[in-house]
């Protein structure tokens, strides 16, 4: 059986990110970039389920620049077997990132689509449902748990106040809450090896997907901050301030 | 045109965060129909059909909507969709899961998470964990958006909406509600609390996380909430961590215990009113955004403050 991981590149999550001084644009330049944590789940559960020997071939696939080879190299180093760069300068939002990836799924016909549950950039979270809605399969959004049996994927899902259950037929679309696995560490040696993978540059304009551009960021902002706190020396001054000063605690 | 409101329950109530779409609703100036999708929707119409600001609620009934998949509410909505120009929810795990896959049927983008409604297609939404404020505008014929229930009131009751019955298409194959475990507890809520109490990774273990913390949520009738940190190590379940990739709160009082204040935990209850940091590092980062700050072990002053109220 073959997987398809859609990954993305994004600032790395240990970064605050400032907003440039016009309001038009976050400024990354010259910021660390990474592969978005929760897809970095993703891949690792294709590799366990290759391990288990359900998953015969791992195909990672982003879109954008060429800088997007790093978290193709990432993914390979990993333990995916091949990658596919479409390559766009363009921002794509979730929906034409859906619409991309429709047109890669179509190509390589995987059992088995496999994404991060949100991008830590943009967080909104929509790509696996978007996709999973273009190709009209079933999705599992927020997997924690993922079991293959034959034809069907058992996914235990997060959600509010506890977790749920579902089983879908194959080929389906899954998305990776962080709970789902423990990302291995790429080694040195296999960083090397996967430089002798292969790894595909597929212009977008070679897909034939046509892409509307509705939605458009006018501008950015840094939120106000809190009005900055006070330090309490012990248990009775923070009572007597939440009791006088905010009325807050009977 | 007309909006649309997808309701979320768990079969038998409203969930609260629905009051607050029809809040968020009124921002277009037309009328406002809600859609209660219910194995037994009766109760629940009636419950939506009280809220102010609602023209009307439309009820698709089919025994599969006992445990609704996000493919069988696409196949109800996208239909009813041709008579909205709106359709919105309010952000949550059901919503997010559901919305998407409308937008994309429907040809058109999502947002998600919106804090603000600037006019009938602009919005304000956090990206990069919320430390970023984007204006974004979408010319789609059809705005499809989640929004953040606490930066809109709940809309008030008494109102006496009518009640119309639309198609349920039968449940897709292909997907198939297997299970569900609720975490059952006695306390409020985390998204409806009054009061927040969340313990992180100093907390060290269940043990001490159940016998610090839940002490204090006791006597503060507050909800519990936890760090990734807490969560990852098994000291809370996964449905109390708070931040960007858990639960967004705002309560009134945000009480963190030992927990270091990373960007991602801060995204989910930073706009709590009043926040109340317990580290015994003083360089912490919750203290840049706690209203009051003690530095101390919190084993020492915990039980003082249940002890004190
Ligand atoms: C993609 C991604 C998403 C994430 N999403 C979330 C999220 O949604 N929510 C979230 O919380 N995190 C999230 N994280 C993790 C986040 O980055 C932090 O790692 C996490 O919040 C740390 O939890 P903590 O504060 O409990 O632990 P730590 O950072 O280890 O902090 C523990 C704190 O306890 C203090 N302490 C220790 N002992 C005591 C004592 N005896 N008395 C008082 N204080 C003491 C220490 O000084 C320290 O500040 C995410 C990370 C990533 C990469």
């Amino acid at each position: 059986m073959k997987v398809l991981v859609a990954i993305k590149r994004v600032v790395d999550y240990n970064i605050q990110v400032r907003v440039k001084a016009d309001g038009s644009n976050v400024d990354i330049d010259g910021v660390k970039m990474g592969i978005n944590p929760f897809d970095e789940n993703a891949i690792e559960e294709a590799i366990r389920l290759k391990e288990k020997g359900i998953v015969s071939e791992i195909v990672a696939v982003t879109i954008g620049g060429a800088a997007n080879q790093d978290i193709l190299r990432h993914a390979l180093a990993m333990g995916a077997d091949r990658a596919m760069l479409v390559e766009t300068q363009e921002t794509l939002h979730s929906l034409s990132v859906a619409k991309v990836l429709k047109a890669v799924v179509e190509r390589e016909q995987p059992n088995l689509v496999l994404l991060g549950k949100q991008a830590i950039d943009d967080d909104a979270g929509q790509t696996g449902q978007m996709l999973a809605a273009l190709l009209k399969l079933p999705q599992a959004t927020y997997a924690s748990q993922l079991t293959i049996e034959g034809n069907q994927a058992t996914v235990v899902r997060e959600i509010d106040g506890g977790t749920e259950t579902l089983a879908v037929s194959l080929p389906a679309v899954i998305t990776a809450d962080l709970r789902l696995n423990e990302p291995r560490y790429v080694k040195l040696p296999n960083l090397m090896m996967a430089r002798k993978k292969p790894l595909e540059n597929v212009p977008l304009d070679s897909l034939n997907v046509s892409l509307t551009h509705n939605v458009q960021q006018l501008k950015v902002a840094t939120p106000p901050a809190r009005p900055a706190g006070i330090m309490v020396k012990d248990v009775n001054e923070l009572l007597s301030k939440l009791r006088t000063h905010e009325g807050i605690i009977g | 045109m007309r909006t649309l409101i997808i309701a979320e329950h768990n079969g038998q109530h409203l969930n609260e965060q629905v009051a607050r779409a029809v809040t968020a609703a009124q921002q277009w100036q037309q009328p406002v129909d809600v859609l209660i999708a219910a194995a037994q929707p009766d109760a629940l119409a009636a419950q939506a059909a009280a809220l102010q600001g609602i023209s009307s609620v439309l009820v698709a009934s089919d025994a599969a909507l006992q445990h609704p998949t996000a493919e069988h509410l696409a196949e109800i909505i996208v239909p009813l969709a041709a008579n909205y120009n709106v359709v919105l929810a309010a952000h949550s795990a059901f919503s997010k899961n559901v919305l998407p896959r409308v937008a994309a049927l429907l040809d058109v983008n999502m947002l998600s998470d919106v804090l603000e409604i600037v006019n009938t297609n602009t919005y304000v939404r956090g990206i990069y964990a919320g430390n970023v404020l984007a204006t974004v505008q979408s010319s789609d014929a059809t705005q499809v958006l989640t929004v953040r229930g606490s930066k809109f009131a709940a809309a008030a009751t008494g109102n006496a909406a009518g009640i119309t019955t639309v198609a349920a298409p039968a449940a897709p194959v292909g997907s198939r509600w297997v299970a569900e475990a609720f975490n059952k507890s006695e306390r409020p809520a985390l998204t409806a609390a009054k009061v927040v109490v969340s313990g992180g990774r100093a907390l060290g273990s269940a043990d001490a996380f159940a016998q610090v913390i839940a002490p204090l949520a006791d006597k503060l009738h507050a909800a519990i909430g936890a760090s990734r940190a807490a969560v990852d190590a098994g000291y809370a379940p996964n449905d109390l961590q708070v931040g960007q990739t858990g639960v967004v709160v705002a309560p009134e009082l945000y009480i963190a215990v030992g927990i270091s204040g990373a960007i991602q935990h801060a995204y989910g209850m930073k706009d709590s009113k009043v926040v109340v940091a317990i580290n015994q590092d003083p360089e912490a980062q919750i203290f840049k955004i706690a209203d009051y700050g003690l530095v101390a072990d919190l084993f020492e002053v915990v039980p003082q403050l249940t002890a004190a109220l």
